[in-house]
């Protein structure tokens, strides 16, 4: 067991607490409340911000050196890994490598192979260590299909976290329908594509009575639907990536693989309404979506170039630009972060309450840097940020109360 | 960059300021209209070979008959040595990727390159990679420049000018690149540009590049000074975009009865290869005096001897174009 530690002097950001400034105590790797013990290692926060590790839900590849850079101590890999995460031998290996500095918590296919037609051993996958069922980053099309794992996941108590784009209409196409994929020539979608999907995936959990987190929602539409279902008390929950809130459709321009995205960038209307969602709160969590790719699959023609972005180290400082732009506040920044997935994956982690592991990361909100691809740590730096001006740096992560 | 004189009052390379030709979009009236005098004074000039001792290099990703001879055939003319490139049966299928066969091409010291590619935005990549100058034979859905080029010279030398004239283009604007190319260039010539196509084939957002949709082609036609045809790619069909060919021509063939009854005296154009009998009557294609379709492939060839001469100028030192 570790010594136990003060963080003295913090601005301490808690989702359920909202924020004060003092210190916080973790004794054997826990939260406590109450005296210092006389031989706590003392680290001085100097009015830094100590906030909840980030537990980042729905991330395409384990990435170390980028989760460190980014303030993130908990993944939740999606089920289309190398194998496919649907037995309990690959779920528990995953489960079991990134400790102790980064805990894995796979989300289990939800049918075999994560080909969508039938039904993976889900109980045994959850008893091997899955905290979540999904669909990975394809859309299950077979509505029978979709109706079985929801019904099923729901005997189990299990969240299931789907991807939403209608294949029928999304199939080949790289773009969102609009004047910039039309402008560049590449196959699109139309944006309603997601609304589609996300109709007959509410219907089905409120038909259900599953739990429904929709992975990336990003279109006004999707929006209007998730919100009125919410307002029925349909069990969703919704995410987003920072992308989607800070792009639209333009960013793919002179043909910009590193903006070639699942789903793809959206239009400025639909930028606009994420943000109005991540506002009035229909937006849940916000995570990396982190996919690091390389040249060999991004230095390619737009359409035959991998989707997908790293996003574990600048997820953070992105987060931190809303809060400084007045769209969220920093305890809010943090439950969409880290308190929302906690729950999400049945985790009691997420806040700074006593009682809660010490997973606690210190950062310098302020700190300028720019993101620069060539220098993003981890395994690839294909960010559709390159270049962008940020603030906000990790100081310091502690994971169960020890340094990492 | 840009400069708002005349063409004619712009000395030198200021006159064409860009270093590939990768798409109609990004080029300014007056550079075009620059490209088209000098495609037009080489219609009937006497053999010149300015590009003697030059290496021309027309690398093909796709198969490509009629728009390879007429580059091979422009390099030639102009004196160029010019080497083929047939990549579609070539190291591409053995795995190289699009960058390692750039920089084979730019290590083979090619002094200009012309390049066609299935995926939009491919020669733009090339381009950022090799150190000559890139003209793109077209890429995917995107572009095909010099197919526009040529179409707008050809209504130039028909009907005496583009601005204002009422064009046409009808058929897969969807999948077209000859489409995009067009209507960027002739919008910027200040022609009236309509397109016509069931929705299935018409681009997202199309209106916003000027120009006016029609779903029915009798009312596209009413007035027109210029029918541009498409090609319809037969695994379109297969792709259900369109449920037959015999209902195709029915709403949207430039038949001999349409165009008596909707178009008579206007232009007819295709940039090649036709369906006959699809998207095209014969005996419109053929007409002596109003089809412009054999006229676009000569001026196909004075278009891309200018392209060639123009991209190449800064390299052989030309006066002014440093």
């Amino acid at each position: 067991m570790s010594a136990p530690i003060l963080f003295r002097d913090a601005r301490i950001v808690c989702p359920e607490a909202g924020e004060r400034c003092g210190d916080l105590l973790v004794v054997d790797g826990v939260i406590a409340a109450g005296e210092r013990p006389a031989d706590a290692e003392i680290v001085e926060c100097a009015g830094k911000v100590l906030a909840p590790g980030i537990v980042d839900l729905g991330v395409a590849t384990i990435d170390r050196a980028a989760c460190r850079v980014g303030g993130i101590v908990r993944v939740a890999p999606l089920p289309d890994q190398s194998p496919v995460l649907d037995e309990p031998g690959a779920v528990q290996r995953l489960a079991l490598i990134g400790r102790p500095d980064l805990w894995i918590h796979p989300i289990a296919a939800a049918t075999r192979g994560n080909a969508g037609t039938d039904l993976a051993e889900m109980a045994v996958c959850l008893s091997a260590g899955a905290r979540a069922i999904g669909t990975g980053r394809r859309w299950i099309a077979d509505s029978g299909v979709m109706h079985r794992v929801l019904s099923y996941a729901r005997d189990l108590d299990v969240t299931v976290i789907a991807h939403a784009e209608d294949q029928g209409l999304a199939a080949g196409a790289v773009a969102t329908s609009g004047e910039t994929a039309t402008r560049l020539g590449l196959p699109s979608a139309p944006a309603l594509a997601e609304a589609l999907a996300v109709a007959r995936d509410l219907m089905l959990a409120e038909e259900t009575g599953a739990r429904l987190h929709l992975r990336q929602v990003t279109t006004a539409a999707a929006f209007d639907l998730v919100r009125a279902a919410k307002r029925r008390g349909v069990a969703v929950t919704c995410g987003i990536t920072p992308a989607h809130l800070l792009l639209s459709d333009i960013a793919m321009s002179d043909f910009r693989t590193f903006a070639h995205l699942s789903p793809p960038l959206r239009s400025e209307t639909d930028r606009q309404a994420a943000l109005a969602a991540l506002a009035d709160g229909t937006i849940d969590v916000l995570s990396s979506g982190h996919d690091p790719r390389g040249p060999e699959e991004k230095r390619l023609p737009f359409a035959d170039s991998t989707a997908g972005a790293a996003g574990a180290a600048t997820l953070l400082a992105l987060g931190l630009g809303l809060v400084r732009d007045g769209r969220l506040t920093l305890p809010r920044l943090f439950a969409l972060l880290s308190q929302a997935p906690a729950r999400l994956l049945g985790l009691e982690t997420g806040t700074l309450a006593a009682g809660m592991p010490g997973d606690v990361v210190l950062l310098d909100p302020d700190a300028p840097w720019r993101i620069d691809a060539d220098a993003l740590p981890g395994i690839a730096g294909n960010t559709p940020f390159d270049g962008l001006p940020v603030q906000g740096r990790v100081a310091g992560v502690w994971k169960g109360g020890r340094a990492a | 960059m840009s400069d708002h004189r005349p063409a004619a009052l712009i000395e030198g390379g200021a006159v064409f300021p860009h270093r590939h030709l990768t798409g109609i979009e990004g080029l300014q009236p007056h550079e075009i209209m620059f490209l088209l005098d000098e495609a037009e004074a080489r219609i009937d000039a006497p053999q010149e070979a300015p590009l003697a001792g030059l290496t021309q290099i027309n690398a093909f990703f796709e198969n490509s008959t009629r728009t390879l001879l007429s580059f091979e055939i422009a390099g030639k003319r102009l004196g160029a040595d010019v080497v083929n490139m047939h990549a579609a049966q070539s190291s591409v299928k053995k795995g190289e990727t699009l960058i390692d066969t750039a920089q084979t091409l730019n290590a083979m010291r090619a002094d200009v390159l012309v390049i066609r590619h299935m995926s939009s935005g491919a020669v733009r990549l090339i381009a950022d990679k090799v150190d000559c100058p890139v003209l793109n034979a077209g890429d995917g859905r995107h572009e095909h420049p010099t197919q526009a080029l040529l179409d707008a010279l050809t209504i130039r030398r028909r009907l005496g000018g583009i601005a204002n004239k009422r064009v046409v283009i009808c058929g897969d604007l969807l999948h077209s690149r000859v489409a995009r190319s067009n209507i960027l260039s002739l919008t910027a010539l200040a022609a009236e540009v309509r397109v016509c196509a069931p929705s299935t084939l018409m681009p997202p957002a199309i209106e916003r590049f000027g120009v006016t949709a029609f779903t029915d082609f009798d009312a596209a036609l009413e007035g027109a000074d210029v029918v541009m045809m498409l090609r319809l790619q037969t695994e379109r069909m297969a792709g259900g975009y369109v449920p037959s060919v015999r209902e195709y021509r029915l709403r949207y063939g430039l038949t001999e009865e349409r165009w008596h009854r909707r178009a008579p005296d206007a232009l007819v154009m295709h940039p090649g290869p036709m369906n006959r009998g699809v998207e095209i009557d014969s005996a419109v294609a053929d007409h002596v005096e109003r089809s412009a379709i054999t006229e676009q492939v000569a001026m196909g060839v004075a278009v891309r001897m200018a392209c060639l001469d123009v991209l190449t100028r800064r390299r052989r030192g030309v006066e002014g174009w440093v």
